[in-house]
């Protein structure tokens, strides 16, 4: 994760000012009203876990915070909010990687971690409805006596929240046949700025009116809190195996991946890492991955034991025929389970070759992999910045790790920068700036480039209906127009310069 | 295959029509004129924007013009051994891909492989005042800005019109079997529910009052495995079956007797005091005929978590989706106007009230 940088505005500002002062103290006692002191936060050294999520290089220290663990103590905060036109950003586990859940100096963190039980888990039915600060891996762990699971998993499930899952639409290394949260969610129950509770989707499989079950999906806390998610479970499936093919070339094993979708297979699960990612990650946990391969896949079959092995001679002739090194079929459970554990480990242990790592997040039409890594490859050499590669291969999510420090003077702006062109590139070959983490604080610039004016207009409108007074989040997401303007003219003047500063909000 | 780009035509009608103030009814390929209240305005025919724009059988995407016939597009995919895996349903060969997502409606896979929205990736949209959008993409994985492209999907129009949309395709499964056996109403219901929390490879399910049908789909081997363990009578002209239910051109469906849908849990009991009708989609979605009382449907509905649709037929004037309330209509009415700000598209298709 990166670190806290100097060259940002820290938010101690404001706490100084009487002014700030003032408005904390008036918030505090307004929401001590109806909340027990210890779910009204205010002093600055307890504030301070939620100055950031985790894109840490963005902090911000926000006026008060509160834990309310009631629907109606939601409502009453954010009724509160709205009546003092106060900014409100909710928070789930903060595991968040573009700034989502970074706090505003002059407004109200929700956090929701209180929002932690599991109130029904339905076997017959096939469906949990929980809180939504519950852990994405706690849904699975309560179903799995059924035989159940819910099947969004991504690599911080341990830590994540299924509100914050909701918010950003997660995904996990099995989307491509499972699906992302928008697709595995049936109900939300939503606060909205008024304090009004709705109710989105239901537990049959539609609803009356426009889905706005799927317009919540993936929308940032910008329309609304979530307090009630009610999933879809899945059975497990009866066999799961896991292959991983070693490549001495990158392009190999992407073709490997055109060649399975091609011969008819959806995979359950099809990841890609590079030579830099595999070394990191073997490691820091020994999982058996072959260091010095340039690039491994690894392939996961589930269903039927008849349907398993029949796919499973099929991939394989696949990976054979497109060029791998060797190809290796986990023995047992425990096997299948080290290998993903690597995989899913693969953030934390790349940091580690450096003080810091800048996680990226775009996708691309997959065909297009070999010429981005190129291009990847020549700024990494350009920035001097070693950049790993982890890959969600089967449906194109890109996840460069750009290697920092970040207490050189200068190297989170070139790093950002970096970043940026990264993604600016997934534009350019038809991709898109972020697959899962959400736009956030980070990607804010990258919107102008992804989207017209005339979009971005529409995208306001939308937050408008929900949420007039722009109170919800507000700064993230979706930048202003005045903002692409001038980032606009900015990369029409300086294109080779580093960003000026842009304040972010 | 007719390759045809007149969005900049349509976005000049509506921008024109927005600024007179004049209502437009949008019409594809005229199969779902049925579907909705009743409207009125001046017709703005979409089929002549047609044409498959991208299709990358192994990037698992297509993308076409909203005027595109389905039939079009099901045989561009047929031929890469691809499906749409929503199996949109058509009521006549003319059906678009436009239509189809504008109606939201999904076929005898969707408990098992999903809904028209799920599946929708990216759209060109043409707004209430003529403006040409573009959300989403042709990738997999997208959360930059709101998910306007699904917003799109059941909106029968009212927010915009769909120019183009960018699909996830499946590769079509090997083996197919449906398997047929007489069961009784409650137990027909429990079958299908147990059988969906099993690791079957089942991909539709369906109940016509006397006779359960099974579809399984898959490897060869995972089908045979799946029907001998399951138990059954295979029927012989399984696709045309299922095509006939999809298209309603089953006997139950045919006539002109008004037809209502529930859409409602999967375990809800069968309410034998209006008759069983027919049964879809693993118990979620069950059809009724006859006249019948609106809000008496809606407030049975809703009872158990549902809602009703009154689908075909009966008096179309009047409401024909289950009404919203207050609240949640106060956000469809503001969401309508951020989109269409003088009302313009499908005005009163979805709700009577705007
Ligand atoms: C090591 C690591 C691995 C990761 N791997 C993946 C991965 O594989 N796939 C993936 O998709 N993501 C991944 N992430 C990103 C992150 O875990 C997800 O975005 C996750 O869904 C965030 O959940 P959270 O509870 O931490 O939300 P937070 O970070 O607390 O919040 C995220 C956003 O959601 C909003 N929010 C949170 N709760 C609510 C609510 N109840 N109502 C309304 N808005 C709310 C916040 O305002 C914020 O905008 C990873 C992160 C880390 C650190």
């Amino acid at each position: 994760m990166t670190q806290a940088n100097n060259d940002l505005p820290t938010a101690d500002a404001p706490m100084g000012t009487a002014d700030a002062a003032g408005r904390r103290a008036s918030l505090a006692s307004a929401f001590l009203r109806f909340l027990p002191p210890e779910s009204v936060i205010c002093a600055p050294e307890e504030l301070r876990p939620y100055e950031t999520d985790g894109l840490s290089a963005f902090r911000r220290v926000p006026l008060v915070v509160v834990l309310p663990d009631t629907i109606e103590q939601v409502q009453r905060v954010l009724a509160i909010c709205r009546e003092q036109q106060v900014p409100v950003v909710a928070r789930g586990a903060g595991t968040g990687l573009s700034g989502g859940a970074m706090p505003l100096d002059n407004g109200v963190l929700l956090g929701l971690a209180k929002f932690n039980r599991i109130l029904d888990i339905d076997p017959v039915r096939r469906i949990a409805r929980v809180q939504p600060g519950v852990r994405n891996l706690a849904i699975s762990e309560a179903a799995s006596p059924h035989g159940l699971y819910y099947a969004p998993d991504p690599s911080s499930q341990i830590a994540c929240t299924i509100g914050g899952n909701v918010a950003e639409n997660s995904g996990g290394v099995h989307c491509l046949k499972y699906g992302l949260t928008v697709h595995n969610v049936l109900e939300l129950k939503m606060v909205t700025i008024d304090g009004e509770l709705l109710t989105f989707g239901g537990e049959c499989l539609d609803a009356p009116g426009y889905d706005l079950l799927a317009l919540m999906s993936g929308s940032e806390g910008m329309l609304g809190v979530i307090v009630e998610v009610t999933v879809k479970l899945l059975p497990r499936p009866e066999v799961a195996i896991l292959q991983m093919a070693a490549f001495d070339d990158i392009a190999n094993a992407g073709a490997a991946v055109g060649g399975i979708i091609a011969a008819g297979i959806i995979p359950a699960g099809l990841e890609m890492m590079d030579e830099l990612a595999i070394r990191c990650t073997e490691d820091f946990a020994h999982c058996g991955y072959p260091v010095g391969a340039a690039a491994i896949l690894l392939c996961e079959l589930d269903g039927t034991q008849e349907e398993v092995d029949e796919q499973m001679q099929r991939v394989r002739a696949v990976m054979e025929s497109s060029g791998a090194t060797s190809v290796h079929i986990a023995a047992d459970e425990a096997e299948r389970q080290r290998l993903w554990k690597g995989r899913k480990s693969a953030f934390p242990a790349t940091g580690r070759l450096a003080p810091d790592y800048y996680c990226m997040d775009g996708t691309i039409p997959r065909k297009r992999l070999p010429e981005v890594l190129q291009r990847m490859s020549e700024m990494s050499a350009q920035y001097s910045l070693p950049v790993a590669n982890v890959f969600h291969a089967g449906d194109g999510n890109l996840h460069p790790l750009i290697l920092f420090d970040s207490n050189r003077p200068g190297e989170w702006k070139k790093t950002e920068e970096f970043g940026a062109r990264i993604l600016e590139l997934c534009v350019e070959v038809g991709g898109t700036i972020t697959g899962e983490h959400g736009v956030g604080v980070e990607k804010i610039n990258q919107m102008c480039v992804q989207f017209q004016p005339l979009e971005l207009a529409q995208f306001h409108a939308v937050k408008a209906a929900f949420d007039g007074d722009g109170l919800l989040n507000p700064g993230k997401a979706v930048p202003t127009l005045q903002r692409c303007a001038e980032y606009g003219a900015m990369h029409v003047h300086h294109a080779d310069a580093p960003w000026p500063d842009l304040e972010r909000f | 295959m007719e390759l045809r780009d007149i969005s900049a035509d349509l976005a000049q009608v509506v921008e024109q029509a927005s600024a007179e103030r004049q209502p437009l009814v949008v019409v594809g390929g005229g199969t779902k004129g049925f579907y909705g209240r009743r409207v009125d305005g001046t017709a703005l025919s979409v089929s002549g924007h047609r044409g498959i724009t991208n299709y990358e059988a192994t990037e698992l995407v297509l993308s076409a013009r909203a005027g595109t016939p389905l039939v079009e597009i099901e045989s561009a995919l047929a031929e890469h051994g691809q499906m749409l895996p929503f199996e949109p349903p058509r009521f006549g060969p003319t059906a678009t891909l436009g239509g189809a997502l504008a109606c939201g409606l999904s076929g005898p896979a969707r408990p098992y492989r999903g809904a028209a929205r799920d599946f929708v990736l990216g759209t060109r949209v043409l707004n209430g005042r003529g403006e040409s959008l573009r959300f989403g993409g042709e990738v997999m994985k997208n959360v930059a800005g709101y998910d306007v492209s699904r917003l799109m999907v059941g909106a029968l129009g009212t927010l915009g019109i769909v120019l183009e949309a960018s699909l996830k395709v499946l590769p079509r499964p090997a083996a197919e079997i449906t398997l047929v056996r007489d069961e009784d109403p409650d137990a027909a219901l429990t079958t299908m529910n147990a059988l969906g929390g099993k690791p079957y490879p089942l991909t539709a399910s369906a109940y016509d009052g006397e006779r359960l049908y099974l579809r399984f789909s898959g490897a060869r081997a995972a089908v045979d495995a799946a029907a001998a363990r399951v138990g059954g009578e295979r029927l012989s002209d399984a696709d045309d079956w299922w095509r006939s239910v999809r298209d309603h051109t089953h006997p139950f469906f045919t006539g002109d007797a008004p037809l209502w849908r529930l859409s409602l849990p999967a375990t809800a009991p069968l309410a034998e005091r209006e008759g069983i009708g027919f049964v879809e989609w693993g118990g979620a979605q069950r059809w009724l005929r006859g006249e019948r009382a609106a809000e008496a449907m809606w407030h049975q509905a809703q009872t158990v978590g549902g809602h009703a649709t009154l689908y075909r037929g009966g008096d179309r004037t009047a409401g024909v989706f289950q009404p919203l309330p207050e609240a949640m209509a106060a956000i469809h009415r503001r969401l309508k106007r951020a989109f269409d700000p003088h009302g313009i598209c499908n005005a009163h298709r979805l709700y009577a009230e705007w």
